[in-house]
């Protein structure tokens, strides 16, 4: 048993923080220190500085441009991102259509949008979710229709996340009612300007703006945007499942906030003393730091695992679950933390002398309610636990 | 043993309930909630006309009932309906005005509106460790996150005077008062006072204000109680009609432990809540406020995240009432002491 990273590994370690504090812009990490929302510059911004270094798709295969990075180099780059408070990277081009294209795209879809991925002209967003296809996402209903060379898409996609800012979206559709609903599905790109398509904003339970309806009327997709074979979507939706296994358990951000919960502990006084200094206080920290040390280890040994067998097995949905609960802890205990200054909408009134809490964490009841969506998206908790007991109980 | 409530309680909690329905509907409501002034004076001498604020004093006071079940009649129902309206600053500020022996006619018809500033930045829930001064007949200092002290024409003051914690009365209009809104909706302000003219009310006040928390309290145990029943009411009716694979996720085992669990947890906060209305003005009060406070609002959390969870990405939405309580339900915890710090109170009454 050996913990610590290889020589090469360390060396990319340092090379990556070297690159964030010369490379990362202040106002960028304050912002995503602070849980204030990203504009799409923000993000754009960011991407265009990571793509300069080759970074962007590091973990996509040189000959697409990126860097081939093994599991372990992508958490690397991943962890030491969330620590230096970098924004995230938009995962829906980078992370979810790049892969599906790399593997099921035509040569032709592949010459004309991976470029485009990474050089920031293309913004894609994930049309899966309908109103009535949740949990069981099998059961989607957008319905696409042949006509001669295109498809006619007509339904609704919902949640889709940051359509605001995106200018394409790729979308599972159903192309048969027959057999299994799983067998009917298909994986269909489309631009957002097309004729009948209608973005309109959800409001979150904080306040902010970041998921969308989708509606599709009418919308005539060429057929060349059929990613795969028709009516086999399911298999790729699968496959970008499993293909998704760095940073599910989001344990960077998590590193991050801890440090950020114990500042806070130290700033924020209660009876006369700093607040870590309370020992109720202090023993819900050392709980959920130890959950955090353990989440972290049980990640290194999935990407160890993955790296040899190249599948990364049922910790998966474990380190999605127990990560997704220490997180949703800590903005918990943050909130918390501040007492009656958690309370007031984070507004202009409230800055310079009159500011309650210290900076940074103006935002913890925001960011707290918030986060309640990583244990409800990509797969819910339940769903998690459902994948894991079958596994295990059969 | 009777835990029915009487008559006049009942005849109280239901016309509040009627109006709520008619002026607090979850569209208005929100507006109300989330947008400058965070307060709707339509609403306000509604509640005032109904007698609301009489039933927070005893007969001898001027009210019609002052006791723990008068408080507790009041504030499930405002819980229910997620009421922005400042009540609860209100009825701490009648029962200390009350106390005093001060001029409550304004106040009871609603007429002149009342805010308790205690809490500090420094010294959140400690109204004896504020830094807040009354010298010379001035008062100066800082208090932070006065609820109702949006709209307050009167400000009821914790300072510190001759070494005592004494109750000073200062007017809106002498102090300079930053309103804002909660994420769980309503207002409150910082207020600062400089050199402001006051008036005390009760010289030697830590036992009477002590008390009016205990009061405000269970108020929003209360309140909780309500907003719990209404999230539950959502919840049930959301997990039985929702469904994915076919059939309404309220089928699936994995909820349905989880929902009943939800259903025991709420029972136990509303019999701790009827514990604590009935010790009122005796002995075992400080105790009882503790447990219902800390109890409630551990409960109130956990209604709050698991309504989320189970009912999916909807719960998620500001469009949905269900998330609207559950910023309630978390928050209340952080009105006059949470969870931990009345446990701490408690641990030390072991
Ligand atoms: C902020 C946010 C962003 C999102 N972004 C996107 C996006 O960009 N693109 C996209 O396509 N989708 C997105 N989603 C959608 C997300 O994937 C769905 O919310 C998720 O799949 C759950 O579906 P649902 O909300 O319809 O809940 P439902 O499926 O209705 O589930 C409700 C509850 O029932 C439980 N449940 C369901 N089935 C079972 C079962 N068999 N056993 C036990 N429990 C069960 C669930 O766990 C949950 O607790 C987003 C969601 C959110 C909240």
């Amino acid at each position: 048993m050996d913990l610590s990273y290889s020589p090469e590994e360390q060396e990319f370690q340092d090379e990556v923080r070297a690159f964030l504090s010369e490379k990362l812009p202040g106002e960028l990490s304050n912002k995503v220190r602070r849980g204030q929302e990203l504009t799409k510059a923000d993000y754009e911004r960011w991407h265009a500085i990571l793509n300069a270094r080759g970074w962007l798709g590091g973990a996509w295969p040189k000959a697409y441009g990126g860097q081939g990075w093994s599991a372990i180099f992508q958490h690397i780059f991943e962890e030491e991102c969330a620590l230096a408070h970098a924004p995230r990277i938009v995962p829906f081009g980078l992370k979810m259509l790049g892969p599906v294209l790399m593997k099921f795209g035509t040569e032709a879809q592949r010459a004309e949008y991976l470029p485009r991925i990474l050089d920031g002209t293309d913004w894609w967003c994930q049309g899966y979710s309908e109103p009535g296809a949740g949990s069981d996402l099998a059961s989607l209903r957008t319905r696409a229709v042949r006509d001669g060379d295109h498809y006619i898409v007509n339904g609704q996609k919902t949640w889709t996340t940051l359509a605001q800012h995106a200018n394409r979206i790729f979308c599972l559709v159903r192309t048969s009612t027959e057999g299994k609903p799983q067998e009917g599905i298909s994986f269909l790109l489309m631009d957002l300007d097309s004729p009948g398509i209608e973005v309109r904003p959800i409001r979150l339970i904080e306040g902010g703006y970041e998921v969308n309806e989708v509606f599709l009327t009418d919308v005539r997709v060429p057929v060349g945007n059929l990613v795969g074979e028709e009516n086999t979507g399911w298999t790729i939706a699968k496959y970008l499942l499993g293909h998704e296994r760095s940073n599910i358990a989001m344990t960077g951000f998590s590193v991050a906030a801890l440090d950020g919960l114990k500042k806070l502990a130290r700033a924020v006084r209660r009876g006369g003393k700093p607040l870590i200094e309370n020992p109720l206080f202090a023993a819900r920290i050392a709980e959920v730091e130890m959950d955090l040390e353990a989440v972290r280890i049980t990640n290194l040994r999935m990407l160890a695992r993955a790296e040899k067998t190249g599948a990364p097995g049922p910790e998966a949905s474990m380190l999605k679950i127990k990560g997704t609960v220490v997180r949703q802890a800590l903005n918990d205990l943050a909130r918390q933390a501040l007492g009656p200054a958690a309370a007031p909408f984070p507004s202009e009134a409230l800055e310079g002398n009159l500011a309650l809490a210290p900076d940074g964490h103006a935002q913890a009841a925001a960011s707290y309610f918030n986060n309640r969506k990583i244990s409800i998206y990509g797969g819910s908790n339940e769903i998690q636990r459902n994948i894991l007991a079958k596994g295990m109980l059969g | 043993m009777n835990f029915e409530m009487s008559d006049d309680r009942r005849m109280l909690a239901d016309s509040l309930g009627r109006l709520l329905d008619d002026a607090c509907g979850f569209e208005h409501r929100t507006k109300v909630a989330y947008e400058a002034p965070w307060h709707d004076p339509a609403m306000w001498s509604g509640l005032a006309e109904l007698g609301l604020f009489h039933a927070f004093l005893s007969e001898d006071q001027g009210g019609f009932g002052g006791a723990g079940f008068d408080i507790t009649c009041v504030f499930e129902p405002l819980g229910r309906a997620l009421c922005p309206e400042p009540v609860l600053a209100q009825m701490m500020g009648l029962t200390l005005l009350a106390t005093a022996g001060a001029e409550t006619g304004p106040a009871l018809d609603g007429t002149e509106r009342l805010a308790l500033a205690v809490d500090e930045p420094d010294a959140p829930w400690e109204p004896e460790a504020g830094s807040t001064e009354f010298r010379g007949g001035k008062v100066t200092g800082r208090k932070s996150v006065v609820y109702g002290g949006h709209v307050a024409d009167r400000f009821l003051v914790a300072a510190l005077a001759d070494g005592k914690t004494a109750l000073v009365s200062v007017a809106a209009g002498d102090a300079s008062v930053t309103p804002y809104g909660m994420i769980d909706g309503g207002g409150a302000s910082e207020v600062v006072f400089e050199e402001a003219p006051g008036e005390v009310l009760i010289a030697d006040a830590g036992a009477a204000i002590a008390d009016a928390l205990d009061r405000g309290r269970l108020a929003l145990a209360a309140e909780a109680v309500g907003a719990m029943d209404a999230a539950l009411a959502l919840f049930t009716d959301y997990l039985k009609t929702r469904k994915q694979f076919g059939r309404p996720i309220g089928t699936f085992q994995a909820l349905q432990h989880r929902a009943v669990d939800l259903a025991i947890e709420t029972e136990q906060a509303r019999s701790i809540v009827i514990r604590a209305a009935a010790a009122m003005g005796t002995e075992a009060q400080g105790k009882a406020v503790a447990q219902a406070k800390a109890l409630t609002g551990k409960i109130a959390r956990l209604v709050a995240e698991e309504t989320i969870q189970m009912q999916g990405g909807v719960a998620m939405t500001w469009e949905y009432p269900s998330s609207h309580y559950a910023k309630r339900l978390t928050m209340i915890d952080h009105q006059l002491g949470d969870a931990m710090f009345h446990t701490e109170r408690l641990a030390k009454m072991v």
